[in-house]
């Protein structure tokens, strides 16, 4: 038996067609053979968030989806993303709020939050965080994530000027 | 020049961009995915190691089949230790002025004994990860299992295995240390109190991996590594040393990292394994370890048994402290900083805000056969903080004053400074008390107190813990460099003016995500007097940066930030010599502002550096005769006046504690800290929170078990629990400014206060929550079974 399956998909808007060992995930097809390394992999076993990416319009785990899964799907990367625009508003905030440290985390995690803001967009700073605790972040506390999504969202990015909150 | 060595100077120039929160230069990048991790590399011609690792914390290895593993499909070779031997030298984790510390030789893959569970063994390299794990899997060991030692309270027992024949025992290191007179202090005390405090092994769980790519070009002898570790000078040393290379001829290369906390400073045997594979093969190999591989691999830490006393007099005075310190290492002492630093820094520190004279203190560190141990954020820090403050709290009770005012009573006041601790640590000025009055403003604690009170009556059990602490950053070669260590405790900086007015800045100190870039460009902007925009900042390659120390031990900011102080100020009055030169002005009146040569005191713009750069390199004829711009400058920099900077801080922790489920619901919680200078508030700040809740974490939920033979019962990420968003409170900062005399800058490091003070902070409003009842606890992680535990409800 044939242990490589030939896929067609498209990726960010392109359609990319494939030729995958049956047992490669769909995140390491993305950055190994698509050469889209802005999705990371932390865990490999479904828990850290770090490969997260958009499937047919909803966010999925890519350690814990098989590449041939996604033959015929819609998928979206970080790099996607962001060359639409899309992310702008959060990404800005992200950097101005400085919600991300080392940065590993934060393809998934910003990907997490704009299903978010789209199924949720008035989520509470509690909803928030519960929401994202699927998404692993060593470096931040979460805290300034948390902010930085008020931020984007009220539009307030550029204009409220990022500071902690001094006692 | 209008500032001439003064103190502070960099702190008044014009348009300073000290103490501002300006953005991260590589934070934009990041956010749109386009970082380059160490897994982001691609070569022609590379392939991939895996390794087989040992399913026993301790066995012999009688023999090695590889040959169904070389008839795997993809494989390019099958290495076994012999082989790896044969082109690299061991190394012996031990420095001189740990004195008595002994360690084993370890080599790359062990010649004939593996020592703990999860020890590569067999390195297998393929041309995917895939097919390198598919045959990994048909390695055939022989192996004959030995008994294991993995408590750490048996491991000096005479009918404990020891792990180490040649060693004698499984004792690494001890130290006493005995200042004053504790017995009599104890003799003299009102009460002395006694107890037990357990800190839990855990890890760094960098979301990144560890990982590299090593690159060996044989018709150059050329070396070039790009890894992901905190000090790239470090390595290139080790790698050059152990295995015979001309260091000009090892280039390390660190892009973007993926978190580090201390797990990626240390050597690693896999990894120097993963170099050799490249020197046989003459061609990349790559190495990533997988999430199971950095549990039982990477470096743990913690894992100490503490018996601490205290002494105090009835009116509240602290007389004396005590402890017995019992730390399990793993099996060897990492290399190059060894494994007794931890048990070190507990003994140098307990009791640390306090005034008081007796102090008595015996460490051991001993061998085991679980992973290897090493120096981890805030390294010894949480454990001597929740010790000291433990008792405090204990104390307190004792002579029934209330936990603040106690503390109070005890600090050292913040104006007898300096002056050095009972253990003889020199402390510069520190800032306890303005600290904690600042942080019970915040909290408004008598209103919280009342709050608490109120709801106790209504069977909710809430509880307001503090903690007081010192943190060591800063270090001079006091800290590794007299033992030996091929570390660098200095670093450099490079500041280069090209012919369009910016200027190119490289630092020794290297960016695991601290915003480390982003101080040292406020720091270059502000010497030389150029906007930020207008520089490169160049980091983490042994060609293209002066020799550093790298980032560990809270030191980038203060040594490669001052570094990159005095270089941009020697660059500045370089760029307006050559401006003199041109403007037929004396040098000292002039000065430069927003990338502007201005007269000093009126600010009148008289040329635009990039006009400087223009006539310096294109037309350096119409310059006057003799003259010769030089638009390079490098310093570097080092502390003297003290062997480190002791900063100082206090936490504060509101908590619930479910008496029914064991829960706990982490409310509030504050930090107020001292880093002299604060260069950038809002990396401080978040460099503050991350710290925290890595501190929470280990007091709450992570934890690296271990059954009796030595097996890791959770080396996974859904069994090894990790802080996530939803179980976490926001968090307080606040901050008093004591700036370092030791250099112009004046800042002390910021990145392990968080993670020193949670934990202690934790531990005691989880105790005050439970006053109501017979229930204290001082073994952390604070499980809810061991919360119910106490309470006595299972």
């Amino acid at each position: 038996m044939d242990k490589n399956v030939d896929i067609s998909l498209t990726i960010n808007g392109e359609k990319v067609t494939g030729r995958v060992e049956a047992r490669t995930n769909l995140v390491d097809f993305l950055r190994y053979d698509v050469g889209l390394t802005g999705s990371h992999v932390g865990c490999e076993h479904g828990v850290c968030g770090a490969c997260t990416v958009r499937v047919d319009g909803r966010i999925v785990r890519g350690c814990l989806m098989a590449a041939a899964q996604a033959d015929g799907a819609d998928v979206w990367t970080i790099e996607g993303v962001t060359e639409t625009g899309e992310m702008k508003p959060l990404q800005e905030a992200f950097v101005e709020r400085n919600a991300l440290q080392c940065g590993f985390c934060t393809p998934g995690m910003l990907l997490t939050i704009a299903e978010l803001m789209e199924r949720k967009p008035d989520a509470s700073r509690d909803e928030i965080r519960e929401f994202i605790s699927g998404n692993y972040c060593r470096c931040t506390g979460y805290q300034a994530i948390v902010d930085a999504v008020e931020m984007a969202r009220k539009g307030t990015g550029k204009s409220t000027g990022a500071k902690g909150d001094s006692a | 020049m209008t500032d001439m060595i003064t103190d502070r100077w960099i702190l008044d120039r014009p348009n300073s961009y000290i103490g501002r929160s300006v953005p991260r230069p590589n934070a934009p990048r990041l956010a749109e995915g386009k970082g380059t991790f160490v897994d982001d590399i691609q070569l022609k011609r590379m392939v991939h190691a895996a390794f087989v690792r040992s399913p026993y914390a301790h066995a012999k290895i009688n023999g090695i089949d590889t040959t169904a593993a070389k008839a795997m499909p993809g494989v390019v070779a099958v290495v076994t230790p012999e082989e790896m031997a044969e082109i690299c030298t061991p190394w012996v984790g031990v420095l001189t002025h740990l004195e008595g510390l002994k360690s084993a030789p370890q080599y790359p893959l062990p010649l004939d004994t593996a020592r703990w569970q999860g020890e590569a063994i067999v390195a297998v390299v393929a041309n995917s990860r895939a097919e390198a794990e598919d045959a990994a899997a048909m390695v055939e060991i022989d192996w004959e299992v030995l008994p294991v030692a993995v408590d750490a309270e048996t491991a000096l027992d005479a009918d404990t295995q020891v792990i180490h024949e040649s060693l004698g025992d499984n004792l690494a290191w001890k130290r006493n240390a005995d200042f004053g007179d504790v017995d009599a202090a104890y003799a003299a005390a009102d009460h002395v109190i006694e107890d037990t405090f357990i800190f839990g092994r855990h890890t760094g769980v960098c979301l990144e991996t560890r990982g590299l790519v090593a690159d060996y070009e044989s018709s150059e002898e050329q070396l070039t590594v790009w890894h992901n570790n905190q000090c790239p000078h470090m390595i290139q040393n080790i790698l050059a040393t152990h295995y015979g290379l001309e260091e000009h001829r090892v280039r390390v290369i660190t892009r973007d990292v993926g978190g580090s906390f201390g797990i990626k400073v240390h050597t690693y045997a896999d990894e120097i394994t993963t170099v050799g594979l490249s020197v046989m093969l003459k061609r990349p190999v790559k190495f990533i370890a997988d999430r199971l591989e950095s549990f039982t691999s990477d470096i743990h830490a913690r894992d100490h048994r503490v018996k601490g006393k205290i002494a105090v007099k009835a009116d509240g005075t602290i007389t004396a402290f005590e402890i017995d310190d019992l730390t399990g290492v793993g099996p060897y002492s990492m290399y190059p900083r060894t494994s007794a630093i931890e048990a070190n820094q507990v003994v140098n520190m307990i009791g640390g805000p306090y005034l008081f004279e007796n102090y008595r203190a015996e460490a051991n560190v001993v061998y085991q056969n679980k992973a290897m141990m090493c120096q981890y954020r805030a390294v010894g820090h949480p454990i001597k903080c929740a010790v000291t403050e433990g008792l405090v709290d204990q104390a307190a009770r004792a002579v029934g004053m209330d936990p603040v005012a106690f503390r109070q009573h005890n600090f050292h006041a913040d104006d007898s400074y300096p002056k050095k601790s009972a253990q003889g640590m020199p402390f510069e000025n520190l800032s306890h008390e303005e600290c904690m009055s600042t942080m019970l403003d915040a909290m408004d604690y008598e209103a919280m107190k009342a709050e608490r009170d109120s709801l106790r009556e209504k069977g909710i059990y809430r509880g307001i813990g503090f903690a007081s602490f010192i943190e060591v950053t800063n270090p001079s070669a006091m800290f590794y460099g007299v033992g030996g260590a091929r570390i660098s405790a200095q670093d450099g900086a490079t500041l280069r003016l090209d012919a369009k007015g910016n200027v190119f800045v490289s630092t020794g100190a290297t960016e695991q995500g601290q915003g480390m870039e982003a101080v040292i460009s406020q720091v270059a902007a502000t010497a030389v007097g150029v906007k930020p925009e207008r520089l490169k900042i160049i980091t983490g390659d042994t060609e293209h940066t002066p020799y550093g120390g790298g980032t560990w031990g809270s030191r980038a900011a203060g040594i490669g930030g001052e570094a990159v102080a005095q270089a941009g100020r020697q660059l500045r009055i370089q760029i307006l010599t050559a401006a003199a030169a041109m403007l037929q002005e004396d040098a000292s009146t002039l000065d430069i502002r927003e990338g502007v040569v201005v007269d000093a005191d009126s600010g009148n713009e008289r040329i635009g550096l990039d006009e400087i750069g223009r006539i310096c390199y294109y037309r350096p004829d119409t310059l006057p005769d003799g003259f010769q711009a030089e638009l390079v400058a490098t310093k570097h920099y080092v502390p003297r006046k003290f062997p480190f900077a002791f900063t100082n801080g206090a936490q504060a922790s509101y908590l619930e504690v479910d008496t029914d489920t064991g829960f706990i619901k982490l409310l509030n919680h504050w930090c107020v800290e001292d880093c002299g200078t604060v260069i950038n508030p809002l990396l401080v700040d978040e460099q503050i929170r991350g710290g925290v809740v890595q501190g929470l974490g280990g007091a709450l939920w992570e934890e690296c078990l271990y059954d009796d033979q030595g097996q890791m019962l959770n080396a996974n990420m859904a069994d090894y629990l990790v802080p996530m968003a939803a179980e976490l409170p926001d968090i307080v900062c606040g901050h008093a400014v004591s700036p370092t005399a030791d250099s112009d800058l004046g800042a002390k490091g910021a990145g392990e206060a968080g993670t020193c003070g949670a934990p202690a902070a934790v531990m005691n409003a989880l105790n005050d929550a439970l006053s109501p009842f017979d229930a204290k606890l001082t073994g952390m992680p604070f499980t809810p079974k061991k919360i119910l535990t106490a309470l006595g409800r299972i």
